[in-house]
């Protein structure tokens, strides 16, 4: 779909949206339309194949520049992205699953070498056994790769975390890759309404690129890729550490810009209903929205329920986590993804850390849901609130970890 | 573009693209080999190397030893780093953003491990999509910067320390790969065999190929003292035996047109190429006789096969002298 330039009047009034009924495979190809990459080198993996393909469409119609690669793998789809930064190109490509298993060790060569490329990412679990359904086994086993991580709840937010993706990733002040993800088929293949951004509008948005030290510029040859001895490493390491905490106050200003330019506005964590709540969920990704009906339904009973949306996992928004959980007389942090043995599944380990480190009491427990595209219904999460207010009145907060929804 | 003017004098007067004080090993081949393709594709080279001897011991940070732009990723995705870089390019060019009036070459150096093996994939997908760069294979016919284990470019019989001489095993019990083969049934418009002593015939290798608009690819044989057991002055000799014995034929697949590119004047028994390196030597004792048997009707075998190849495509005549002559000129 091509959308018509609408030109944006005058500069505080939101830019006129483009309503549009789209999946969010879709949604995100859009963006990715928008944006105009130098170079999209992609490999087909379901439920994230719908993006390769109608991109693939727009560079068969000449409505993008892109160079497409179509690799012969997802580890050469990173490797050739991984190739045109370094050449000074805005390189993305797509992927879910085995794909991003697979790009594993390029990951941490895209962050170690701070290349600015942005992966659009469905969420899908990991084999075995072989499965094509939602979970964020996938992106959680890339959580500590030195990627920025966003996780769109709906197919909006799939298409706005696309465009702002490739800004955090450039931001001087940033230099890493992003990845964003949408929960496959859940928002990946579920028609929304969204509202697009004019062309126009979405191309000044994202800007242009400048890389500071081009492999291509042959007056100034750089060596990308040495080998560092124990003498550099670790301080390279920290560098790209401090870009991550630096990526926050990005995060939040490009969401900030964003939202007077379109009306929509984006932090790091997102409250809902939470400021008087006594009982409330943490989670990200596509249940947030179903979490968001439960807790209505809890309020119109009279029953004081909220949750705090993480949208940022990387950076994890500690502090914005801290003050809103506080006081709470107790919370259940929900993960989709298994960390096995560990203490806690992933999300409920950051949320604990947080806590802690700032001295920080709050009931809390972990919930793992949703495994291998097991949705989570409205009446599980209504489980997991009596359970909450169980726990609050009774002061045992009883097992840490517990599954929702299982046979057991 | 014209042929380039490969004489010495000439040569000796260029800058080297690849700067001295690197860490390789004395005696090691992989550094002549770089700098005599360097002297052809000159400083509008952008170069992708895959993790080995070659990338660990240029670029040790803070150092670079390479005056051209160059980039390394991991061992097994040379060739689809430079695809990423390719198309950048092509996008720069299509929208008017490149702005040198040169035209830039593409060069990947990958080792045999990360070529024949672990790079295999992502070389074939790089060749069968089409995009231009020469891939120069430095083969050393083992993983030489792990500590010379065995990759299937090391020759029948071969002691590494994966496949180690012991009371039931005696080397490589498999012969190699025959990769320029594999890489040339891709149909890519040129591929050929190299080596570093036949300097004249690996630099026109490396122009033909520069000048060709597609996927490139060269095998250059590069001895190696330290995984080869040799002497470290002993380098060039051996691509000399190598091609003697026909253990290393020199040819070329030009356009699908097969062509022998040297034709030994008499093509000495593979023993003469065993017995001066160290890896080999277990195959001389007399109970090793029946693998020495091997070594030798394998290196036939594919001689033969060879010389049909390049008969059957018109090739076969050669002109076996010329080249020859060209031999350290
Ligand atoms: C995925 C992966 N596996 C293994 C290694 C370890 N490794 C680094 S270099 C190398 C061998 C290189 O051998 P070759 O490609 O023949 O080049 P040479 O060093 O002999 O020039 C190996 C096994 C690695 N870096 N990455």
């Amino acid at each position: 779909m091509a959308v018509a330039a609408v030109k944006a009047r005058g500069s505080p009034r939101p830019a006129e949206g483009i309503a549009a009924s789209l999946s969010g495979s879709l949604a995100v190809a859009e963006a990715m339309r928008q944006t105009n990459p130098d170079v999209v080198a992609a490999y087909p993996i379901t439920p994230s194949t719908i993006m390769v393909e109608k991109f693939s469409e727009f560079v068969a119609n000449g409505q993008v520049d892109t160079e497409f690669v179509a690799v012969e793998s997802e580890h050469s789809a990173m490797s050739a992205c991984i190739g045109a930064a370094a050449a000074g190109a805005r390189a993305q490509t797509v992927t879910s699953s085995q794909g991003l298993a697979y790009m594993w060790e390029a990951l941490y060569v895209a962050s170690g070498t701070r290349l600015p490329i942005v992966l659009h990412c469905a969420n899908r679990t990991l084999s075995a056994p072989i499965n094509i359904h939602c979970d964020h086994s996938d992106t959680m086993g890339a959580r500590d790769s030195g990627w920025v991580q966003l996780y769109a709840e709906n197919t909006q937010e799939a298409y706005d975390n696309a465009l702002m993706a490739v800004r955090i990733a450039e931001h001087p002040e940033v230099m890493l890759p992003v990845l964003h993800s949408q929960d496959g088929y859940t928002i990946t293949h579920s028609v929304e309404r969204v509202e697009l951004l004019p062309d126009d509008v979405a191309r000044q948005f994202v800007g242009e690129y400048r890389p500071r030290y081009p492999l291509l510029d042959l007056k100034a040859p750089v060596t990308v890729g040495p080998i560092v001895s124990p003498t550099y490493y670790f301080e390279m390491k920290r560098q790209a550490v401090e870009a991550m905490e630096r990526a926050a106050e990005v995060i939040h200003n490009i969401g900030q810009e964003f939202g007077r330019m379109s009306g929509r506005y984006y932090g790091l964590s997102e409250e809902y209903r939470l400021e008087d709540a006594e009982v409330a969920l943490v989670l990200l990704g596509a249940t947030v929205g179903t979490a968001r009906v439960v807790v209505d339904q809890l309020r119109s009973q009279g029953m004081r329920a909220g949750l705090l949306k993480v949208r940022s996992f990387r950076p994890f928004p500690g502090d914005e986590v801290v003050q809103a959980l506080a006081g709470k007389a107790a919370v259940a942090v929900l993960d989709r993804s298994l960390a096995y043995g560990a203490a806690g599944n992933p999300l409920f380990q950051d949320v604990c850390s947080a806590l802690y480190v700032r001295g920080m009491h709050v009931p809390l427990v972990n919930y793992v849901y949703g495994i291998g595209g097991r949705e989570a219904m409205p009446n599980d999460l209504l489980q997991v609130f009596k359970e909450l207010y169980r726990a609050a009145d009774s002061g045992q907060a009883g097992p840490a970890v517990r599954y929702l929804a299982l046979r057991e | 573009m014209s042929p380039m003017k490969l004489n010495l004098k000439e040569l000796s007067r260029q800058e080297d693209l690849l700067a001295p004080g690197h860490r390789l090993c004395p005696g090691c081949i992989e550094p002549v080999a770089v700098r005599q393709v360097l002297q052809v594709a000159g400083p509008n080279t952008v170069v992708a190397t895959a993790t080995g001897c070659l990338e660990v011991s240029t670029t040790a940070y803070p150092y670079t030893s390479w005056r051209v732009p160059w980039v390394h990723s991991l061992f097994e995705n040379a060739a689809a780093t430079i695809s990423g870089v390719e198309a950048a390019y092509k996008t720069f060019l299509r929208t008017g953003r490149w702005k040198e009036d040169q035209p830039i070459n593409f060069v990947v150096f990958g080792g045999d491990g990360g070529t024949y093996d672990i790079g295999l994939q992502a070389l074939s997908g790089a060749i069968e999509r089409g995009h231009r760069f020469l891939y120069v294979c430095l083969n050393n016919e083992a993983y030489m910067n792990t500590g010379i284990q065995r990759s299937s470019a090391s020759p029948l019989g071969t002691w590494t320390t994966t496949t180690p001489v012991g009371t039931r095993m005696t080397g490589k019990p498999q012969p190699r790969k025959d990769l320029t083969r594999i890489v040339a049934a891709h149909g890519v418009p040129y591929a050929a065999q190299a080596s570093p002593h036949l300097w004249k015939d690996f630099m026109r290798k490396v122009e033909k190929a520069l000048g060709t608009d597609g996927p490139t690819f060269i095998n250059v044989l590069a001895p190696c003292p330290r995984g080869w057991r040799t002497p470290d002055d002993l380098g060039i000799q051996l691509g000399r035996v190598a091609t003697e014995t026909c253990v290393w034929p020199i040819y070329e697949v030009d356009q699908g047109v097969w062509k022998l590119n040297h034709r030994p004047r008499e093509k000495r028994p593979v023993v003469e190429w065993l017995k001066v390196q160290g890896r080999f030597l277990h195959l001389l004792r007399p109970e090793n006789r029946h693998l020495l048997e091997l070594c030798q009707a394998e290196v036939d075998r594919s001689w033969t096969s060879l010389q049909a190849a390049c008969g059957a495509s018109g090739g076969a005549q050669g002109t076996p002298e010329a080249p020859r002559a060209a031999e350290g000129a």
